[in-house]
């Protein structure tokens, strides 16, 4: 069974070359990030205001002389880390909500489905500059205000699986046999929706990173001494900069799309990989 | 169907509340308050801290009530149709809105038409053509939308078509203090308007033309497809009559799924291009802590899309004779 789904996820060539790229981008941002910038991120040089590539800075330097680089590769272990926090909270509380409500049903799953549609209701932008303005920015700020509006669609992903599922015989004959309700949902229900929580959490962190750049960039996400991918396009909104030094945005700018692209596809894998029924391209 | 409109009108009462009630919550939860950004404004701006009665200040807001008096103060205003003044300026809410909101909408809905006349056409040619070069490009260009942060594309597009190319305005609504005649306004006016709005756009067409694809792809594999095959029609016939017409359907839905994203994204691309929508407006509201502002503005953002979610649903009864709301 596990030797099938690693072999259909093989056989997605794109996804394979996304995670082989997901997985060096990961590397260069943790353990290798001292190998392979020795450049301080956060030091400020008044000497080397905006330079263009250079030897001794590869990728130029921002508007108060520190090094791109190095800033791009701490920028990626933020981005990352917020995008992989973000969609643990939201997955805990979609899973948790979800299933309460699929399985206890009645008023219940009424009242949690309302609270949800309240939440879905909102452009997502706007609840989050609201609480983002009010926690404060910051690293876990954004990690805890992304999450906290993710798990809506996880929730209702969760509670129509077990829905479908807990009419299925195989619930009923555990119920027959007395298992008793809480077990029941933990280690027969909840198992079988693995599969598409897994898929929905890899798209998940890719539009977290992406939300996570969009606060930041709006000055509202990562407080800008720390680096981040969207933060550090923040500096590139004059229009000078824009167009005498684009190293400025351009770096950061490919990054996240290149990381949110990978994830994307490794997400599409996993579906195909895990369940072949959930193909948007059905031929 | 005049019930169904009345009666889902009626169920969207209780999410609106909710979300007033979230975002009051919310606002009183964080620390400080709207004297409190006002004299931080002033230190940050270099003015001298004089002595001031903070209380005094607070009162004259009516910030000196507890929150739950607050909110059903509010609350009761708004249900005789009143929704407050703004903190400082006195200005009403609605004023403010009312200048600021068909920008927006106008933003939204051309960044919308875009997405939908390029992005289902694009979306059918890569269905017909499956498999096949195009197919594989196309299907690469809609995952780059998804993936390509807006503000990404928003700099570059400005790089490439305004300062390199020198084809589009920067930023703003239209050339200041010229006088055109009414073409010749529309005629510069949209010349502001398609950077912002194809950015806006660009996310939702790479949306609608993946699911057209999907949608196309699915119909064609449907027993009356064949039928009509085995008829001997041809196949330009075919796609045009029996298969587009079906596979529009789903597309209807996703539309309406877009529209929150869209005035999110609003905020971003008008704060990229200076666009006097309510973007701006709501980042200075946030900022200042002007509670009557923020919460019009919420609701104004919700009601629109409850509204929008249930022009979908209607849309979709009309093209779809199967679905009958009672």
């Amino acid at each position: 069974m596990n030797k099938k789904i690693w072999q259909r996820f093989l056989h997605h060539r794109l996804a394979v070359a996304s995670a082989l790229l997901l997985l060096l981008l990961l590397l260069l941002s943790f353990p290798l990030a001292s190998v392979v910038t020795t450049a301080d991120p956060d030091r400020i040089d008044l000497k080397t205001i905006g330079k263009a590539p250079s030897l001794a800075h590869p990728l130029g330097t921002d508007m108060t002389g520190r090094d791109m680089l190095s800033r791009l590769v701490y920028g990626g272990r933020v981005s990352m880390s917020v995008g992989i926090v973000a969609v643990s909270i939201s997955v805990t509380l979609g899973v948790l909500l979800g299933s309460i409500s699929g399985f206890y049903g009645g008023r219940v799953d009424n009242l949690i489905m309302r609270f949800t549609e309240v939440v879905m209701a909102f452009p997502t932008l706007i609840i989050l500059i609201t609480i983002v303005s009010i926690l404060g920015p910051g690293l876990y700020n954004s990690m805890i205000a992304i999450g906290l509006i993710g798990w809506t669609g996880i929730a209702r992903l969760v509670r129509g699986q077990i829905l479908s599922l807990r009419e299925m015989d195989f619930v009923l004959a555990a119920r027959a046999v007395g298992v008793p309700q809480a077990r029941i949902l933990a280690q027969h229900i909840l198992p079988n929706v693995v599969s598409p929580i897994i898929v929905a959490a890899t798209f998940g962190i890719a539009g977290a990173i992406l939300t996570e750049a969009g606060l930041s960039f709006l000055g509202l996400g990562i407080k800008p001494p720390t680096p981040s991918w969207g933060n550090m396009i923040n500096e590139a909104q004059q229009l000078t900069i824009i167009e005498s030094k684009p190293w400025i945005w351009l770096g950061p700018g490919l990054m996240i799309t290149l990381s949110v692209l990978a994830i994307n596809f490794i997400g599409d894998g996993l579906r195909d990989a895990l369940d072949p029924r959930m193909t948007l391209d059905k031929s | 169907m005049n019930r169904y409109i009345l009666r889902r009108l009626l169920q969207a009462l209780p999410v609106l509340l909710g979300i007033t009630i979230v975002t009051f919550t919310f606002i009183e939860l964080a620390p400080g308050d709207a004297v409190m950004a006002m004299i931080l404004a002033d230190m940050q701006s270099g003015g001298r801290v004089v002595q001031i009665d903070v209380e005094a200040m607070r009162k004259q807001f009516g910030l000196d009530q507890p929150p739950p008096v607050r909110y059903v103060r509010w609350l009761g205003e708004l249900l005789q149709g009143n929704m407050g003044v703004r903190i400082r300026s006195k200005i009403p809410v609605v004023t403010e809105i009312g200048l600021r909101l068909p920008a927006t909408l106008e933003l939204m809905g051309f960044a919308l038409l875009i997405a939908i006349v390029v992005g289902i056409p694009l979306g059918i040619i890569s269905a017909v053509r499956q498999y096949s070069w195009l197919d594989y490009f196309l299907t690469a260009g809609t995952f780059l939308g998804v993936a390509i942060p807006s503000f990404f594309a928003a700099i570059a597009a400005i790089y490439i078509f305004s300062l390199k190319l020198g084809w589009l305005p920067t930023s703003g609504y239209s050339t200041p203090g010229q006088n055109f005649g009414f073409f010749g306004w529309i005629f510069n006016h949209a010349q502001y308007l398609i950077l912002p709005a194809s950015i806006l756009g660009l996310e939702s067409l790479a949306g609608i033309s993946r699911y057209m694809r999907a949608s196309v792809l699915e119909v064609m594999r449907l027993d009356y497809v064949t039928t009509a095959r085995s008829k001997g029609l041809g196949y330009s016939v075919i796609l045009g009559r029996h298969v587009l017409r079906n596979a529009l359907l789903p597309i209807i839905t996703i539309v309406g799924l877009r529209l929150p994203g869209l005035l999110g994204g609003a905020i971003i691309i008008e704060t990229m291009f200076n666009w006097p929508g309510m973007g701006i407006l709501y980042i200075d509201g946030v900022n200042t802590r002007d509670v009557p502002l923020i919460m019009g503005m919420t609701l104004v953002s919700a009601v629109t899309i409850v509204i929008s979610n249930l022009i979908t649903d209607i849309a979709y009864s009309f093209a779809d004779p199967r679905i009958r709301y009672e």
